[in-house]
C-alpha cells in the first residue's frame, strides 16, 4: 500500500479524507482555544474583582475604622459598631448552628444512612444549601421579628444560624463516611457504647473535615447580607444588646454604597476590602486544613 | 474474664458497677441517638416551617389576588395595588441571561480542567474558580455598581445601541439609557457568580466518565473535542443538566448583587435589556423593612413564596438529575 501505485480514485479518496481530517483538526483547535478562553475569562473576573477591592479599599484602611462609630454623612468615622455587630452575630450563629449541624450529620452517616428520614433529610438539606438566603430572612422575620415587634440582633443571629446548619451537615456527613469501618468495629469490639464510639472515635477521626465545614460556614455567613436586612436591620450606634437592632458589616456596605456621600462610599470600600480578605482567608484556611487530611 | 473469676468478694460490686455503667450507657446512647435524630428532624421541620410561615404571611395577598397576582403588573404601595409580574419577569430574565453566558463558559472551563490543563495547573485553577463562588455577593454588587456598570455602559451598551439603532427587534432590545444598570448588567454579574457552581459540577461529572470509553474513542482517532462532545457529554448529560439547574437555582435566589445593579424600577415598558427593572429578591431587599403591615407586606411575602417555590422545584430537579447519574454510574461499573 504505497502511494506510488495508487489508482486515481484512491488518490481522490485520500485527498478527501485528508481534507476532512484537516477540518476536524481545525475544529478541534478552535474548540480547545475557546475552552482556554473560557478558563481565562473565569480567572479574569476573580483577578479584576480582587484588584478593584484592594485598589479602592486599601486607601480607606486606618485605625479609625476599628475605634470609631459609623458616621453621619460627610463626617469622619469608622466601622467599629458594624465590625462588632458582625462578629457577635456570626459567633452566636456559629455556636447555635454547629452542634445541630454536626448531630444531624452524625445521624445521616452513623444511624440510619439508608432510612427514609436520612434520605429525605439529605435531599432537603441539599436544597436548603442553595435556597435563597433572603427567604430565610423572611422566615425569621415572621417567626421572631413580627412576634417580638422589634428587629433584633438575636433574629439576625438566628437567620445566620439557619444558614450554618446545611453547610455543617453536608461536610460532617461526608467526612464521617470517609472514616474506615474498621475503626468503629474495633471500638465496638472493646464494648464501647455507640455514643462513645461516635463522639470519641469517629468524630475525632473526622475532626479536620468537620472543622473545615465550620470554617466554610463561617466564611459564608460573614458575607451574607440578605438575611440580615429585615432581621438585625442596622444601627448607627454601638450596641451589644442582642434584643435591639444591630449593625453589621454587609448591611452597612449596602447602605453606604447606595448613598451619594463620598465618605460613606469610601467606608463601604474599606468594609468590602475587610470582608473579602476575611472570607477568602477563611476559605483558603479551610482548604489547607482539608488537604492535610 | 480474669477479674470476674478472681474473687467472690469483688464480683458483686464489680457487676453492680458494670450494670450501672451499662444502664448509664443505655441512657447516654438513647440521649445521643435522640439528639442526632432530632437534629435531622429539625432540618426537615425547617423546610416545612419556611413554607408554612410564608403561606401564613402571604395569606392576605393570596386571598385578595389568588393566582392572578402572578400576571398583574401593577405595583403601587400608595394605592395598595399589588401584582408580581414585573418582579417575576426581572428574576426570570436576569437568570436566563446569566445561563446563556454561564453555561458555555462553564463547559469550556470544565473541558479545560479535565482534558487540557497540565496536571500542576489543575488544582490552582480549580481553586481560583471555586473562590469566585466564595466572594460574598455584596462584593459583587458593589463592584458591579461602581466599577463594572460604567465600563459596560461605555464599551458595550453604547456601541450596541449605535450598531442596532433602527433595526426592528434588536433596536428595541438595546434601547433605553445606557448607564450600565439594568437587566443586562444584573444578568452578566449573575453569570459570573454561577459559573463556579456549574463549572465544578461539570468538572466532577466529566471526571467520572470511564477512561475506557474515552480511550476507545481516542484509539479510533477522535480528536479531543470529538471525545468530549460525542463521548463524555452524552455519557454525563444528566449530570451536566443537574449542574445547570443548580446554577439556575442560585441565580434565581441571588439578592445583593442583583439589587445593586438592576436599578430597582417597577416598570415593564419595553423589552430592552438596558432598562432598569426589579427582581423578586431586589424588591424584597429594598421594600420589606419599610413596608407597613398589611397588604404591602403580605404581597412581598407572596413574592418570597413564589421565589421559594420556583427555586425549590429547580433545585429538586437538579438533585434528582445528579442522583440519577450517580445511580447509573453505580449500575454500569
Amino acid at each position: 500500500m504505497s502511494s506510488r501505485n495508487m489508482n486515481p480514485t484512491q488518490a481522490q479518496g485520500n485527498t478527501q479524507r485528508q481534507a476532512r481530517f484537516a477540518a476536524r483538526k481545525r475544529w478541534n483547535t478552535l474548540a480547545l482555544s475557546l475552552s482556554l478562553a473560557a478558563m481565562v475569562f473565569g480567572v479574569f473576573w476573580l483577578v479584576w474583582i480582587l484588584w478593584e477591592t484592594i485598589h479602592l479599599g486599601i486607601g480607606g484602611l486606618n485605625w479609625a475604622l476599628l475605634t470609631q462609630m459609623t458616621p453621619p454623612p460627610d463626617e469622619a468615622g469608622g466601622l467599629a459598631n458594624a465590625l462588632f455587630g458582625s462578629a457577635l452575630m456570626v459567633t452566636v450563629a456559629t455556636f447555635v448552628g454547629t452542634p445541630i449541624g454536626i448531630m444531624a450529620g452524625v445521624y445521616l452517616a452513623e444511624y440510619a444512612p439508608r432510612g427514609w428520614l436520612a434520605e429525605t433529610t439529605r435531599f432537603v438539606n441539599d436544597i436548603l444549601l442553595s435556597a435563597p438566603s433572603i427567604v430565610i430572612g423572611l422566615f425569621v422575620y415572621t417567626l421572631v421579628v413580627a412576634r417580638m415587634k422589634s428587629f433584633s440582633g438575636l433574629a439576625g443571629s438566628l437567620a445566620l444560624a439557619l444558614l450554618v446548619i446545611p453547610v455543617v451537615i453536608r461536610t460532617t456527613e461526608n467526612m464521617l463516611s470517609l472514616v474506615p469501618a474498621g475503626l468503629r468495629e474495633a471500638a465496638y469490639a472493646l464494648g464501647a457504647p455507640k455514643w462513645k464510639v461516635i463522639s470519641r472515635i469517629t468524630l475525632k477521626a473526622a475532626r479536620a473535615g468537620v472543622i473545615t465545614g465550620v470554617l466554610l460556614a463561617v466564611a459564608r455567613i460573614s458575607g451574607e447580607t440578605a438575611p440580615l436586612l429585615f432581621t438585625a436591620l442596622n444601627n448607627q450606634f454601638w450596641n451589644a444588646d442582642l434584643s435591639k437592632p444591630m449593625a453589621s458589616l454587609p448591611v452597612m456596605i449596602f447602605k453606604f454604597a447606595m448613598s451619594p456621600y463620598e465618605n460613606w462610599q469610601q467606608l463601604a470600600w474599606a468594609a468590602v476590602f475587610l470582608i473579602t480578605v476575611a472570607v477568602l482567608a477563611l476559605n483558603i484556611l479551610a482548604r489547607v486544613l482539608a488537604r492535610q487530611k | 474474664m480474669h477479674s470476674s473469676s478472681s474473687s467472690p468478694a469483688v464480683a458483686p460490686s464489680h457487676s453492680a458497677r458494670s450494670a450501672h455503667a451499662a444502664r448509664h450507657g443505655v441512657w447516654a446512647d438513647r440521649l445521643f441517638a435522640g439528639a442526632a435524630r432530632g437534629s435531622a428532624l429539625l432540618t426537615l421541620a425547617l423546610l416545612l416551617g419556611i413554607l408554612l410561615s410564608l403561606v401564613v404571611g402571604a395569606w392576605p395577598a393570596i386571598t385578595q389576588y389568588g393566582l392572578s397576582f402572578l400576571w398583574r403588573s401593577v405595583w403601587d404601595p400608595v394605592q395598595g395595588e399589588f401584582g408580581g409580574l414585573v418582579m417575576i419577569y426581572g428574576t426570570l430574565m436576569t437568570s436566563v441571561i446569566a445561563l446563556l453566558i454561564a453555561v458555555p463558559v462553564s463547559f469550556g472551563i470544565a473541558l479545560f480542567l479535565t482534558e487540557l490543563s497540565p496536571a500542576w495547573l489543575k488544582r490552582p485553577l480549580g481553586t481560583a474558580i471555586e473562590l469566585l463562588a466564595a466572594v460574598p455577593s455584596i462584593v459583587y454588587g458593589m463592584w458591579g455598581l461602581m466599577v463594572f456598570g460604567p465600563i459596560l455602559a461605555r464599551y458595550v451598551q453604547r456601541p450596541l445601541q449605535s450598531a442596532f439603532s433602527g433595526l426592528p427587534y434588536l433596536g428595541a432590545l438595546v434601547s433605553g439609557p445606557p448607564v450600565g444598570i439594568g437587566i443586562l448588567a444584573a444578568g452578566i454579574i449573575l453569570a459570573i457568580m454561577i459559573i463556579p457552581f456549574i463549572a465544578s459540577v461539570m468538572r466532577d461529572v466529566f471526571e467520572v466518565t470511564p477512561a475506557l470509553l474515552k480511550e476507545s474513542a481516542y484509539g479510533l482517532g477522535s480528536t479531543t473535542w470529538e471525545v468530549v462532545w460525542k463521548v463524555v457529554l452524552p455519557y454525563t448529560k444528566t449530570g451536566v443538566l443537574g449542574g445547570v439547574m443548580l446554577g439556575l437555582g442560585r441565580a434565581l435566589g441571588e439578592t445583593m448583587a442583583v439589587t445593586f445593579v438592576i436599578g430597582n424600577m417597577n416598570q415593564l415598558n419595553s423589552i430592552s435589556v438596558f432598562e432598569a427593572a426589579n427582581s423578586i429578591t431586589s424588591a424584597l431587599a429594598n421594600e420589606f423593612a419599610e413596608a407597613g403591615e398589611g397588604l404591602h407586606q403580605a404581597s412581598l411575602i407572596y413574592l418570597g413564596l413564589v421565589l421559594f417555590f420556583i427555586t425549590f422545584v429547580v433545585l429538586a430537579l437538579s438533585k434528582v438529575l445528579l442522583n440519577r447519574l450517580k445511580k447509573s454510574e453505580g449500575a454500569r461499573t
